[in-house]
């Protein structure tokens, strides 16, 4: 296992950035998840790093090779793909010895790489089987033991889980998440699940269109968003549109005075002050930080009234769409505690949404249509 | 059942027996007593099948119809598979032509393909002096001809929804190009290799319009011997030899149907 380096990084086709300047250095035994919908490069830089798809400029190194112009074969990273590709005409031990067999190690040595490798997935007794003969999740378990048993100087997933049903998924992805740690594995995932990429991570890197939007842990990339495109990809949240009036002033293209304070903004959000007043904004605001309730409450700064338009009883919350008396719509996560004191509100009653200054984030209001899939 | 269904199955029952009816009655025919063909016949005998071996011209055929189309098969694939390969992995320019270049062959009448063919070796020979015309490399040469575009066909069929990917894998897990191809996609062809190999084969052993042409004197093919054992007299022995021809060719067509569908190539 080494660190991953890529420096600058780039993919061209044409006239088209699939990846542009692309940095990033992956530690030792780190997993770093490359997020992103579905066009943003991330897979182009999965198989820029696995060898497939030869990159326009910058330098790759693997545990200090520069590997930038080797072929796949000789790279020793170990690729799952997202089909699992696993060879149709082998066996799951004959899929796994593979890679062994093409280093050349002796028969006996193979034998007892690939039974080891076969336990460490918990396949122990289906090494005969042919791959149509397993599940989709064996195939999977296949897939990595395949990849892990030729011990890669990178692990690299390319959207592992995508073929698994939704509770598989999350089996599957502990599994993974506990192989990694065990054994140390400097790991690159690509996917376009947020859930999956926060569930997996040591850090996260968000792309779009070809570039890094940001790069950081769960909490910092959910807290201190850099700009409108991550914040609105990593979890939910609300944007208002509008002006800043004065430093901690926002006016909203509604017409609400809402109070912010941007204290904890991280480089790249706008701080108080920063921007010149009358500079056109958008304040995030996260769903669930966001209190529903029969009467303002005067302890928090923003007070707003409003009807409950829509309502989604989500088991854990409940998800209401609020539209403000100023007609823009917030979407307010209220938890689903059981507490006497609760309620639920019903469509068309009047409430108010109340919210503490430190909840609102000031952020550049570039258009990204990506933002807005609920 | 409704009258419409009734009509179709009658149809179409008349239409196999149609096409059987020759080949029953060739099979039946090759089993009479009677040296003279007569119905009924008084009786039924295998001598026929016997006497196919005192027939030089037919046993030589035989052997000749098995050289041209072993060889003209091998040829075949070793033109047909790399050439498919390229068609159904790269884009590149005249790539639609070259595909319809390959499987011209089916559309040119063998009477027509025959005869340029031998004008061709004719002339080659006055040229660069190597016996073409009548030999069996010539007589070979002409069969690939024959046996490319379905060699093409059959494995390019193959390769459609190939999944690539696996290729990838091998490479990943440190295979260099040649061993990837050799260790996944030459197996996972395979099928399609033997499906080509078979029905090449048929191809080449049942010809006979293109091959009238490039015969020569001691050396011609069992279709051939049939057809001029038939200008001298029509009994029974024919009808063994045909029976004979039939179930080779056909046992090869089931065998080749076993790896690949043949219902959707041709």
């Amino acid at each position: 296992m080494a660190r991953i380096e890529l420096e600058a990084i780039s993919k061209r086709y044409g006239d088209v950035h699939a990846v542009r300047d692309f940095s990033l250095v992956i530690e030792h035994g780190e997993l770093v998840v490359l997020l992103g919908p579905s066009g943003c490069g991330k897979t182009t830089t999965l198989r820029m790093i696995a060898g497939f798809v030869p990159a326009t400029s910058g330098r790759i190194r693997l545990g200090g090779r520069d590997v930038t112009n080797m072929p796949a074969h000789r790279r020793n990273t170990g690729l799952v793909f997202q089909g699992y590709a696993l060879f149709p005409h082998l066996t799951a031990a004959e899929n796994i010895a593979f890679g062994l067999q093409m280093r050349k190690l002796p028969e006996p040595v193979v034998r007892e790489k690939v039974t080891r490798a076969l336990r460490l997935v918990r396949l122990d007794d289906l090494g005969d089987r042919l791959p149509r003969q397993l599940s989709g999740g064996q195939q999977q378990r296949v897939a990595l033991a395949r990849a892990l048993v030729i011990e890669p100087d990178a692990l690299l997933l390319d959207e592992p889980l995508s073929n698994l049903d939704a509770k598989l998924r999350e089996e599957v992805r502990v599994e993974i998440r506990q192989l990694q740690r065990a054994l140390g594995l400097t790991t690159v995932m690509v996917t376009h699940d947020q859930d999956e990429a926060l569930a997996m991570a040591d850090r996260l890197v968000v792309m779009s269109a070809g570039a890094i939007q940001q790069i950081g842990t769960q909490r910092e990339l959910y807290e201190h968003p850099r700009n409108r495109f991550v914040a609105g990809f990593v979890g939910r949240t609300n944007f208002l549109r509008g002006l800043l009036v004065e430093p901690g002033v926002f006016r909203s293209d509604g017409g609400l005075t809402l109070r912010y304070d941007g204290r904890s903004a991280p480089a790249g959000a706008v701080a108080p002050g920063a921007s010149p007043s009358g500079a056109r904004r958008a304040l995030a605001l996260r769903p669930e930080r966001l209190a529903i309730g029969a009467l303002a409450d005067s302890a928090r700064a923003n007070r707003v009234a409003g009807t409950v338009e829509f309502a989604s009883y989500l088991g854990a919350i409940i998800e209401y769409y609020v539209r403000l008396s100023s007609g823009e719509i917030l979407r307010v996560h209220a938890p689903n505690t059981g507490a006497a004191g609760d309620r639920a509100w019903a469509l068309g009653e009047t409430v108010h949404v109340s919210w503490p200054v430190e909840v609102g984030l000031v952020l550049e209001d570039e258009h990204q249509p990506e933002e807005d899939h609920r | 059942m409704t009258a419409g269904r009734a009509a179709l199955l009658v149809a179409a029952g008349l239409a196999l027996g149609f096409i059987l009816l020759p080949l029953v009655l060739v099979s039946w025919l090759s089993f009479f007593r009677d040296e003279v063909v007569v119905f009924p016949p008084s009786g039924y005998t295998l001598r026929w099948f016997r006497a196919i071996l005192d027939q030089r011209n037919f046993v030589d055929g035989f052997v000749t119809s098995l050289e041209v189309g072993v060889f003209a098969m091998l040829a075949g694939l070793a033109l047909g598979v790399p050439a498919s390969l390229c068609l159904a992995r790269y884009r590149f320019p005249g790539r639609e032509s070259l595909g319809l270049v390959l499987l011209t062959p089916l559309v040119v009448p063998g009477v027509v393909a025959g005869t340029a063919i031998y004008v061709f070796q004719v002339e080659t020979e006055i040229l660069t002096r190597l016996p073409l015309v009548a030999s069996l490399p010539g007589l070979v040469l002409a069969h690939v001809v024959v046996t490319i575009p379905w060699t093409v066909r059959l494995v390019t069929a193959s390769l459609v929804g190939f999944d690539r990917t696996v290729e990838e894998a091998a490479q990943n897990l440190g295979a260099g190009p040649w061993t990837t191809f050799r260790r996944v996609t030459l197996p996972l062809i395979r099928p399609g290799m033997v499906a080509a190999a078979l029905f090449g084969f048929v191809i080449s052993f049942g010809n006979l319009e293109m091959t009238l042409f490039l015969i020569g004197p001691g050396r011609t093919t069992l279709p051939i011997a049939i057809l001029q054992y038939l200008e001298w007299r029509i009994d029974p022995v024919i009808a063994a030899v045909s029976l004979l021809q039939i179930v080779i060719i056909g046992a090869a067509m089931v065998a080749t149907d076993r790896y690949v569908k043949l219902a959707r190539v041709l």
